[in-house]
């Protein structure tokens, strides 16, 4: 699969005003920039040239984060870094162990098995790790040579050598890596933007639906997003023949194509999310 | 016709001189040696809530077998109840036959407790059968085993109700021991009811052709009871006849697959001992790998200088190499499990038993290379011996009221502990306190503090009743300061956790959804408030 051109990413970028605006690289061409911002330019372009190459190995992904995840879903040897949401980093590994592969979770000793299991994370394959300790990068390592999908808290600082190394052993066995918490490092960025929760009131119902605004950045910099309940992203075995297709126009992202009108849909009852 | 009966010359084969050698109740024996009860004690051995064996003591009290454990119970009021053990059987018996090895050539262990003897040799060698039964009697005596009794005849099913005679006689301590003249089994199996050959049906329909005891059944002719009863009927119509074609086939003593290191002086240091340890566990495994065995399950006790024992199964999911047999001395010494305790002095001795073994061909490497759960084990061993056997771990889900109780960790080799292991129908049972649903992504396992306020800035509480003080407001949790402001919320819901007990827990349990959107798990008990869990 070839990642769209151009020019139709363009049109799937968020609109927006995001924080993440000021780091994104503007295609169209800057007239009279200086130097370095050209360069910065040169510097992702080749990035996402490169990255096009490598999209050949892709693993089973729930389709409502494949169509925002650049590629098309989770690459083999890519590193994802989630913001602030643990349900998403299931997600994310909810896919891959649906279909058999062996996950790890590293350095969280919250992370909570039932969700996981309700998100069809297999645990008879789920491997955990809670205390690491010091040697979060040798255990990270050692472990990315047996198992397909990493989950780890974001190591607070890793050398860049370390991290080349790393990423390296990743692309060669052709893992995954997932962190929680921000990591300017990995390839793409996904997070909860928005989030609202249905079934509660002032002392009475329970919990029932969560509706989430998901973004997920590109190699290149621009942010895609997508608006999800929590039921899409729970993987299941049958899932794992959609991840094939590839994102064309009945591939688009729901909340991003400019004929509906997601915000009559979400808007009401969506906060801003920390 | 059978191929058996006729590879046996019929009717004229002498049975084989015998002596067999009996401990009465060696269950009870074996049970009262192990837990160091003192001799008369009134013990039952308990088998699916029915008593297998009962100790003399007992017996007097008037337990029998097959009696249910409460009446049993009830009968004598002193009674020590105990899980029946086969296992444990064979281990005790086990010295007994390596004793009588020792004098004695060609022992064969019918049972626990019951084995055979060729008699010819020993009692050419101490001339006698009765001097040889002496021996064994001298020889056991000084085990401490008082109560055996000896039975000698032609073939071992006489020899065997000859041992059994001893029961009968008017002064069992003077007499333990019958010998049965060459020749005259017959005569002595003649008056014996048909119930000891051990065939129900067979005795059943010979009862009813006026069959009754082994000399009358004796008497018919081998060829008629051959083609009246077929082969079963044959090899009893033998045994009655004082023709028993059963050979005592003697065993050959098992190869010593456990090892043991002694070290003077003891060793204080963990990897001192690793070091230590190492030939000795490469030698045996290599003993393993000889005898075409691997294990999959051993037993480690480490002895200290000062009399201490820590002693620990350890199961592999595969099967033990060298490295993994150090690993685990070094995890047990560490201390890593709750059950171990910690050794105050300096370790002189390291005692390995294998004991599950399983064929090495059961666990060959396949022709194309291993599947590929086996680099898993690879690399979860090497963060295991990193890091210590407790720290890579799998999951299941129990039961429990608290969303940390229903996560159990196990560490990854180690197979499901009973408490812990909840049928998977009732884990599929709704668990009073159960929380409706999407369960939070992450469970604190240890509850993070929080506060919780009312629009005033009072705390919120639940009073005895179950009645919320007032409505919440505001929250905070102990990780950041930020007071947030509750968008909707439910509760409280109470949690009665063992109210039998009185470390039972009482708690309240509240889901809260702040403006941001994000949605808490708060309990509330002894008017503290703590983070159960977040759904993030």
């Amino acid at each position: 699969m070839t990642p769209p051109a151009a020019g139709s990413a363009l049109e799937w970028d968020e609109p927006s005003s995001d924080l993440e605006d000021a780091s994104r690289p503007n295609f169209l061409g800057r007239q009279g920039t200086p130097a370095a911002d050209a360069r910065l330019d040169l510097q992702a372009r080749i990035n996402s040239m490169q990255a096009s190459k490598l999209d050949s190995r892709r693993m089973p992904t729930v389709p409502a984060l494949a169509r925002i995840l650049p590629g098309g879903g989770l690459q083999s040897g890519g590193s994802y870094a989630v913001r602030n949401s643990t349900t998403l980093a299931m997600a994310l590994l909810a896919g891959p162990s649906a279909t058999g592969a062996w996950c790890s979770v590293i350095g969280m000793p919250d992370f909570s098995v039932e969700a996981a299991q309700g998100f069809g994370i297999n645990l008879d394959r789920l491997i955990l790790v809670p205390d690491p300790g010091s040697q979060w990068l040798t255990v990270t390592a050692a472990l990315v040579d047996v198992v397909s999908i990493v989950l780890t808290r974001a190591p607070e600082h890793l050398a860049p050598t370390e991290w080349a190394r790393l990423k390296a052993r990743l692309r060669q066995r052709g893992a995954a890596l997932v962190t929680l918490g921000a990591w300017k490092q990995s390839d793409s960025t996904l997070g909860v933007a928005e989030s609202a929760w249905e079934g509660l009131g002032s002392g009475s119902g329970h919990l029932r639906a969560r509706r989430m605004k998901i973004t997920a950045t590109q190699p290149s910099g621009r942010l895609r997003h997508a608006y999800v309940g929590l039921t899409d992203l729970q993987g299941t075995a049958a899932d794992d023949v959609a991840f094939h297709n590839s994102p064309g126009p009945q591939g688009l992202p729901s909340g991003t194509a400019p004929a509906t009108t997601p915000g009559t849909l979400f808007e009401p009852q969506l906060m801003k999310s920390s | 016709m059978s191929p058996t009966l006729s590879a046996v010359p019929a009717g004229t084969a002498p049975a084989t001189r015998t002596m067999m050698l009996w401990c009465p109740d060696w269950p009870i024996t074996a049970a009262l040696r192990e837990h160091a009860l003192p001799a008369d004690a009134a013990l039952a051995l308990v088998d699916r809530g029915e008593v297998f064996a009962c100790s003399p003591a007992a017996r007097q009290d008037g337990v029998r077998r097959g009696l249910r454990i409460r009446e049993a119970q009830a009968r004598s009021t002193g009674l020590v109840s105990l899980p029946y053990d086969p296992s444990l059987d064979e281990r005790t018996f086990e010295p007994v036959t390596a004793a009588v090895e020792t004098i004695m050539p060609g022992v064969q262990v019918i049972r626990p407790g019951l084995c055979a003897v060729l008699v010819k040799g020993p009692s050419r060698y101490y001339g006698g059968e009765d001097k040889a039964a002496d021996v064994v009697f001298g020889t056991l005596a000084a085990m401490g085993l008082t109560d055996v009794r000896i039975g000698i005849a032609d073939g071992p099913f006489a020899a065997e109700q000859a041992a059994k005679a001893t029961d009968q006689l008017e002064d069992p301590e003077a007499e333990q021991l019958v010998i049965i003249p060459r020749g005259s089994s017959p005569m002595f199996l003649s008056s014996y009811p048909l119930e000891v050959l051990e065939l129900p049906k067979l005795t059943v329909l010979l009862k009813r052709l006026g069959i009754r005891s082994l000399g009358d059944f004796a008497a018919l002719k081998a060829s008629d009871v051959r083609n009246r009863f077929g082969l079963e009927g044959a090899i009893a119509h033998r045994q009655a006849s004082g023709l028993d074609h059963r050979n005592v086939v003697a065993r050959t003593p098992p190869p010593q697959l456990d090892t043991v290191a002694d070290f003077e002086p003891p060793l204080a240091r963990i990897d001192q001992l690793a070091f230590a340890f190492r030939t000795r566990a490469g030698e045996f495994v290599d003993t393993l790998r000889e005898a075409g065995l691997v294990c999959t399950a051993l037993h480690v006790s480490l002895h200290t200088e000062s009399g201490e024992v820590s002693e620990r199964r350890w199961q592999h999911p595969r099967w033990f190499d060298a490295d993994d047999v150090v690993d685990r001395v070094r995890w047990q010494l560490q201390g890593t499990q709750a059950s171990d305790h910690g050794l105050t002095s300096g370790i002189s001795r390291v005692h390995i038993v294998p004991d599950i073994v399983e064929d090495l061909a059961d666990h060959a490497d396949g022709l194309w290379g291993t599947g590929p759960d086996e680099g898993i084990h690879h690399g979860l061993a090497r963060v295991q011996s990193m890091l210590g056997h407790g720290a890579v771990l799998t999951a299941i889900i129990a039961g429990g009221r608290l969303l940390a109780d229903r996560r159990v960790f196990i560490p990854w080799g180690d197979a499901p502990s009973s408490p812990a292991k909840v049928p998977v129908k009732d884990r599929d049972q709704p668990w009073p306190g159960r929380l409706p649903g999407p369960a939070p992504a992450t469970v604190f396992a240890d509850p993070v503090p929080a506060a919780v306020v009312d629009s005033s800035g009072n705390p919120v509480d639940v009073d005895s009743r179950g009645l919320l003080s007032a409505d919440p407001a505001f929250f905070s949790t102990g990780s950041d300061d930020g007071r947030r402001p509750v968008h909707s919320w439910a509760g409280p819901w109470p949690i009665n956790e063992r109210w039998w007990d009185p470390k039972g827990r009482v708690l309240n349990r509240f889901q809260l959804v702040d403006q941001s959107g994000s949605a808490w798990l708060l309990l509330l008990e002894n008017h503290s408030w703590w983070v159960e869990a977040s759904y993030d």
